[in-house]
């Protein structure tokens, strides 16, 4: 008994789920950019799996791997930016009363 | 099996279960703080999952720019907005974290009946590579990944710029352009209605300094 391919898409899998779940269900705006963080690293370690088990000579999935936390930093930057944009102009940070470019 | 095997399998099942406990508390948990705080454990989580998986490089990666950058990023974001805010319920809140969890639960058995379902063909024993990581990632980077590496850059560049732009303030306040050495009060550059004393001149004050943390 090993470490198998698997168990690593497993645990992407659960936690691309719990990711999703907090980025629906969340009214803070702080709290969706977290959850945003979770689902880029559940798809992280599916690369990095693949990249370990099924091409372990050219690893490429690393590669991958960091390009995706380099997007992943300019987000959060911009995300947060945008955050505190938004709480300077409506004074609130919860989700359902952003509703400035909605009909 | 031998003892580096019972090791690796050890050591796989704590770092999942820390990753997945920690990513519920992130997405369950009512103070924000602790989630943020959460965030950084899930990280930390990751980039062990990343050292069982033969790549040093990416999880020194993950630790520098995830846990030094981006979660402290995260925390700076939580106290410059942070307002004690009691969200008012939703009519249909119970029945909308039921349908997602619902969706997020299919989801999930979806995606493992998938991937048991898999045959993966070349899943069998990960050979490891002779040389070091670090030195494959930098051929990568600088020979066929090279128009990719630069524009990253580039990305980062226009990041920053629209960043700083994003969170700058918009308007310079009144007191700057109207000096007033006796009066000279300390505000708050975004918020310049609520005044901080800097002199203990309680005669002259619009309100108290502590006003607007409660």
């Amino acid at each position: 008994m090993q470490l198998q391919l698997q168990y690593f898409l497993l645990l992407g899998a659960a936690l691309f789920c719990i990711g999703i779940y907090g980025l629906i269900t969340s009214r803070n705006a702080v709290r969706v950019l977290m959850s945003i963080e979770l689902l880029l690293n559940a798809v992280n370690i599916n690369f990095m799996g693949f990249s370990n088990f099924l091409d372990p000579q050219e690893i490429k999935g690393q590669v991958f791997t960091v390009f995706v936390i380099t997007v992943a930093a300019a987000e959060a930057a911009v995300g947060l930016a945008i955050v505190l944009s938004i709480y300077r102009n409506r004074d609130t940070v919860d989700m359902e009363q952003f509703n400035l470019l909605k009909w | 099996m031998d003892l580096a095997q019972g090791v690796q399998i050890v050591s796989f099942a704590l770092l999942s279960l820390m990753m997945i406990a920690a990513a519920l508390g992130v997405v369950l948990l009512t103070n924000i703080v602790y989630s943020a705080f959460l965030l950084g454990g899930v990280f930390i989580s990751i980039a062990g999952l990343y050292i069982l998986l033969n790549a040093d490089f990416v999880a020194a990666a993950q630790v520098l720019i995830y846990v030094g950058a981006v979660n402290v990023l995260i925390l700076f974001a939580i106290m410059l907005v942070n307002k004690r805010e009691d969200f008012t319920p939703l009519s249909s809140a119970g029945l909308r974290k039921g349908a997602t969890a619902l969706v997020c639960a299919g989801l999930f058995v979806l995606l493992s009946t998938m991937v048991l379902a898999t045959p993966w063909s070349a899943s069998t024993a990960s050979v490891p590579t002779t040389e070091s990581s670090i030195v494959r990632i930098g051929q990568h980077f600088f020979t066929d990944f090279l128009l990719p590496f630069e524009l990253a850059s580039v990305l980062l560049l226009i990041a920053m710029v629209g960043a700083i732009i994003l969170a700058r303030r918009e308007y310079l306040p009144e007191v700057l352009q109207t000096p007033n050495v006796q009066q000279q009060v300390l505000t708050l550059p975004e918020r310049p209605r609520e005044l901080v004393p800097a002199v203990s001149d309680s005669s002259t004050l619009t309100s108290t300094p502590g006003d607007r943390n409660k």
